[in-house]
């Protein structure tokens, strides 16, 4: 069973360096282990053999998202004196939320009966597949697709138009 | 290219919650407004991984589509949260998401 192996040792790694993005002190450190962490994920990904979604997460989490914020740390140009500090109070409160949350989420995923498949076992599909997705979405989903096109217009829009008034006000 | 084998959906699951868990505790204890925003995209991606484990589990297609459009949702988010704090950044020239607090009454 090595690809069970390969998919517990990736599940650690995921859940180990999304713990660094939390805790690491100098957020450009944060945002190269976010992007650490969504090369794991999409790992998880190819091991359900959703390989579409494993490309897509690279290309617009990993590539297009994390650039975008590492070029607003650089733009901000912050040092380390600028990192605001946490008291220890909230240190404390956070983490017993933080495990009363997982327990209570765990305490409720625990109970719910799967219905369709005997067997409790992630099964290998070919439904995540370029060609198979890919007819779903042009045919089942062209309507909201389309629409995302409107979505990412007024988001750029909008970005456009915050950045341009500041310029015009310090001007 | 290895075939996946099958892997017991519990610890898809549990996995899922726990990066899930990881994001909120990110938001309760970082005060750094990029720092937060990350850790929105990691609950957000703790969502994606568990609904492309349904739908693999299920033989559905249309979570793996939903996940496609989380992920499009994501962009446009990132983008226009990104350009207000930078706006907020020249106004008050910090990042602390406690001096944000102007609207209080």
């Amino acid at each position: 069973m090595i690809a069970t192996l390969i998919t517990q040792i990736l599940g650690a790694l995921t859940i180990a360096s999304a713990m660094m993005v939390v805790l690491s002190k100098h957020p450009v450190r944060s945002v190269l282990y976010l992007v650490v962490t969504f090369f794991f994920i999409s790992g998880l990904y190819i091991m359900m053999n959703a390989q579409f979604l494993a490309i897509v997460n690279l290309i617009v989490y990993a590539g297009a998202i994390m650039v975008l914020f590492l070029f607003v740390l650089m733009l901000l140009n912050l040092n380390k004196e600028a990192e605001p500090k946490t008291p220890t109070l909230t240190w404390v409160i956070a983490s017993i939320a933080a495990g009363t949350l997982f327990i209570v989420l765990i305490g409720a995923l625990k109970d719910i009966v799967l219905v369709t498949r005997p067997g409790d076992q992630v099964a290998v599909s070919n439904i995540g597949l370029v060609k198979n997705l890919g007819n779903t979405l042009f045919t089942k989903y062209v309507v909201p697709f389309e629409i995302s096109s409107i979505l990412f217009i007024s988001a750029m829009v909008g970005a456009i138009l915050l950045a341009k008034r500041e310029k015009q006000t310090i001007d | 290219m290895p075939t996946p084998t099958p892997i017991n959906i519990d610890f898809y699951v549990i996995l899922a919650t726990l990066l899930f868990v990881i994001g909120a505790f990110g938001v309760m204890i970082r005060r750094n407004m990029i720092v937060l925003l990350m850790c929105i995209e990691l609950m957000l991606n703790a969502v994606n991984l568990l609904m492309v484990t349904f739908s693999s589990y299920y033989n559905n297609a249309d979570a793996q589509i939903f996940v496609f459009f989380i992920i499009v949702v994501a962009a446009a988010e990132a983008t226009v949260g990104l350009s207000i704090l930078i706006l907020a950044y020249r106004q008050l020239r910090t990042i602390d998401i406690s001096i944000f607090n102007k609207l209080k009454g």
